[in-house]
């Protein structure tokens, strides 16, 4: 007989998609047969408990978790989220329920063995609830007591080898597109650059030093598959500068129907036989590509790097070999000021380990938003008030039409004084010797 | 319940303690053709809907089995996971941007086993455990947030709506139709943990009604000035109350400013604004991330209001249902939803759709909202 009457939620696990009711009830109903014999460290009906408060708030249309709650670990200032719930009467298995965030690997590769050594702990710790994963990309482990908070930390780091996430105005836990691991569009190892970046700056990672939260993410191509560019304040995205390396044969079977256009991924339709020129050709951003019937060109002066013919005839189109990545800096959600995207900074990095060049840009950045940017301002809002020149600026980036997608529509120029010949101090009795009050 | 320790001793914090190691390396992941084939990857093939191959220039394969999942999981449910990796999979697994589980087999043979044993795993409920699809042109699992699950800002809850969408749209997270990837993405208040601003269909809560006052709590729970500080429309000023026959600091707002966004109770406990009468959720469409053909969008909102509908959000989900199936019927191939609804125009989405444009949809905050006015006579009756 389960804690609370879940009238609602039962409905939500008929249906095919995975149901997260079903599974908590599964959880239920395992930590009350405790088959192992635990000696559970958090109130054992927490998945009930849990359940019983969702229910609430579908008959309220209300949260019931309160308002924030600072606790963590020590000489940590992130990486735990303080959570209570506004019913602790009804619900004791929940009144204390903090979130530990963990940091994922690249990619989220696992073992199994990891895996079950992360779920031991959090069967005797946690509440046995997880977020696989939360939208920044950590490990999150939903539910647990300020008593457990070091007991955890202390297991993850000795028996895991794995520290906690960001949380608060700090870097936030970098995320990557699984990259050359097993894609064949990595234009740089993203891999190598999260894990070496989360390394290099655990200390913005766990110890509040930023106006708000600022977020790496990590793209192998344009495609974006990891949304670097909306969701980033520091977006890296692997580019190549010269042109696609193009197999003519391999071509010459997408036309005649060997391969299957676009990996496959429109086979649930009838979209009638591929036809290179509608296809490919009339769909190119940037008019670079021609086909006269049995070679294809393009013009690499002209192209854009969209990734659309590449996608569509991955057999016979690479991504060229001189590789690296475009640095975007900015994205954010609209609180405050509306949504960003983020905007062009580096057109072009190299993107090999140790990554200096690019830990070069990353610091200069942080030294002027530190300086410049408002508490819980993130720094494409810096960005915005004091313009993107300002980070070119120190960045020590030279402004390239690349930065813009037109220049300025105003004449509202701010010069520096040295940019104008004799600078700014002018003699009022001089001028006036010319010019009569 | 006895207390079991970890080894911490609280009394010296500091011996023993290991911090700022960052995560795991990833080489100890990684399945061993992976490994070995790794940055030498020469194309890959949707095999059918939710199974990959990638085929390496060494010759090597690697066959990859996609899931769905939701988001939130249990310990039982991810051992059974671990299980499934090894039986079938060497003990390897990942996970996907979008919450999805995949197994990674090398070779063609394990593939019929692995998909069998998947399907055939369900819930007591009846629902999938680890349903195949979500590649190609087809719709992949939904990015979303905590929700009433377990978050103190929500407008809406996250879990459940995406379990109600996804249930609809299943047949489609399960093949490839589509003209191009549909992105659905799910944000619980207008912080949008996930790129839902970016999505061809975002979900996003919010709220419709400005904030209560605590005025008992304000000067004990809040650094007024900052709260002050966070309005975005300066709504929100700084006031003295009399209580009982106290004068205390606190807080006035100006409701006819209030655009609702909830950022003034992020910093201040004393201003909740939750309400379940005024919080619902709106559509956005046409957003995408990608640089394919065209430029990353944002979305744009085509519904300004529906509300929470517990437990399965129907007004939601078949409006949604709706966009996807106007959408797949005249788009052209390749062509994600913006870009379709940016090539015919938005006032022939709306009469394809048949959605209702109202005064709600005209944007009205700021500059953004200049630069979405039409300024042309170049418009279609």
């Amino acid at each position: 007989m389960a804690k609370h009457a879940t009238p609602k939620l039962d409905q939500l696990e008929s249906g095919p998609w995975p149901s997260f009711v079903s599974d908590i009830k599964q959880e239920a109903e395992n930590r009350a047969k405790n088959p192992k014999g635990l000696d559970y460290q958090i109130p054992v009906d927490c998945p009930e408990d849990l359940l019983g408060v969702l229910e609430l708030s579908y008959n309220d249309g209300e949260t019931h978790w309160k308002h924030g709650g600072i606790v963590g670990v020590f000489g940590y200032g992130g990486g735990v989220i303080g959570r209570y719930c506004d019913q602790p009467e009804k619900f004791p298995g929940v009144a204390h329920f903090h979130t530990v965030r963990l940091n994922q690997p690249s990619g989220k590769y696992y073992t199994s063995e990891y895996l079950r050594a992360l779920c031991d702990i959090w069967d005797l710790r946690g509440s046995g609830l997880t977020n696989m994963h939360g939208s920044t990309g950590d490990i999150v482990l939903l539910g647990t007591t300020t008593p457990q908070l070091e007991e955890i930390f202390w297991e993850v780091t000795h028996n895991l080898d794995t520290d906690l996430g960001g949380s608060g105005s700090n870097l936030r836990t970098p995320a990557d597109c699984l990259g050359q691991t097993r894609c064949e569009y990595a234009c740089y190892d993203t891999s190598a650059l999260a894990l070496e970046m989360t390394r290099e700056y655990q200390d913005e990672l766990h110890r509040p030093a930023f106006p708000y939260k600022f977020k790496f993410k990590f793209d192998g191509c344009p495609n974006g598959c990891v949304a670097a560019i909306a969701r980033s304040d520091f977006s890296v995205i692997g580019t190549w500068k010269d042109g696609i390396k193009i197999d003519q044969a391999a071509v010459k079977a997408y036309v005649a129907g060997e391969f299957k256009p676009n990996a496959g991924a429109h086979s649930g339709r009838d979209w009638g036989k591929f036809d290179l020129v509608e296809e490919v050709v009339k769909r190119c951003p940037s008019e670079a590509i021609s086909w006269d019937g049995s070679t294809m060109s393009i013009d690499r002066k002209e192209c854009v790097r969209c990734m659309h013919c590449i996608n569509t005839m991955p057999r016979a189109l690479r991504i060229g070999d001189e590789r690296g990545a475009s640095i975007l800096c900015g994205a954010k959600a609209p609180i405050l000021d509306g949504a960003q995207m983020s905007s062009l900074v580096v057109p072009f990095v190299e993107a090999e380990a140790p990554f200096d060049e690019i830990k070069e840009v990353v610091e200069n950045i942080w030294d002027w938003w530190m300086e410049e940017g408002k508490n819980r301002e993130r720094l494409g809002e810096t960005m915005k008030r004091l313009s993107l020149q300002k980070l070119l600026e120190v960045t020590g980036q030279q402004a390239d039409p690349r930065h813009v997608m037109e220049p300025r529509h105003n004449p509202y120029i701010f010069f520096k004084e040295e940019e104008v010949p004799g600078g700014w101090d002018r003699d009022i009795t001089e001028y006036r010797k010319r010019h009569l009050r | 319940m006895a207390f079991i320790s970890s080894g911490y001793n609280p009394a010296k914090p500091m011996e023993g303690r290991i911090t700022d190691i960052g995560p795991r390396d990833y080489h100890d992941f990684l399945p061993p053709v992976i490994a070995k084939n790794k940055g030498q990857w020469a194309y890959h093939e949707i095999l059918e809907p939710g199974v990959l191959v990638h085929v390496a220039e060494s010759g090597d394969k690697v066959f990859t089995v996609r899931v769905g999942a939701a988001r939130l999981m249990s310990v039982t449910h991810i051992r059974e996971i671990c299980e499934i990796a090894d039986k079938h999979c060497g003990g390897h697994l990942r996970f996907t941007t979008r919450n999805n589980v995949e197994f990674m087999v090398d070779d063609e043979s394990k593939l019929a086993a692995l998909k069998e044993d998947l399907s055939s795993r369900k819930f007591p409920g009846g629902s999938y455990k680890f349903p195949i699809g979500g590649t190609g042109a087809g719709i992949s699992n939904v990015v979303h947030t905590q929700g009433w699950v377990h978050c103190h800002t929500p407008a809406t809850d996250a879990s459940g709506p995406v379990k109600a969408i996804m249930d609809v749209v299943f047949e489609d997270f399960q093949s490839m139709r589509m003209p191009a990837p549909v992105r659905i993405a799910l944000a619980c208040c207008l912080n949008m943990c996930g790129a839902v601003h970016c999505s061809d269909i975002g979900v996003v809560g919010i709220h419709r009604k400005p904030p209560m006052i605590d005025h008992e709590w304000t000067d004990q729970l809040c650094e007024i000035p900052l709260a002050v500080a966070s309005c975005p429309t300066a709504a929100v000023r700084p006031s003295k109350v009399e209580i009982g026959d106290k004068k205390v600091n606190s807080i006035a707002i100006k409701n006819e400013r209030c655009m609702y966004c909830g950022n003034c109770y992020t910093m201040c406990p004393a201003l909740p604004i939750s309400d379940g009468e005024g919080d619902g959720v709106v559509i956005m469409v046409g957003g995408k991330v990608s640089n394919r053909i065209s430029q990353p969008m944002f979305s744009k909102v085509v519904v300004a209001y529906i509300p929470n509908e517990t437990p399965r959000w129907p007004t939601l989900t078949d409006k949604i249902k709706h966009i996807i199936e106007v959408y797949a019927a005249n788009a052209r191939k390749y062509e994600r939803l913006g870009e379709w609804a940016n090539r015919i125009g938005w006032e022939k989405f709306f009469e394809l759709t048949g959605l209702e444009f109202t005064h709600h949809l005209i944007d009205d905050f700021r500059d953004p909202a200049y630069y979405t006015w039409r300024q042309s006579t170049q418009f279609k009756f």
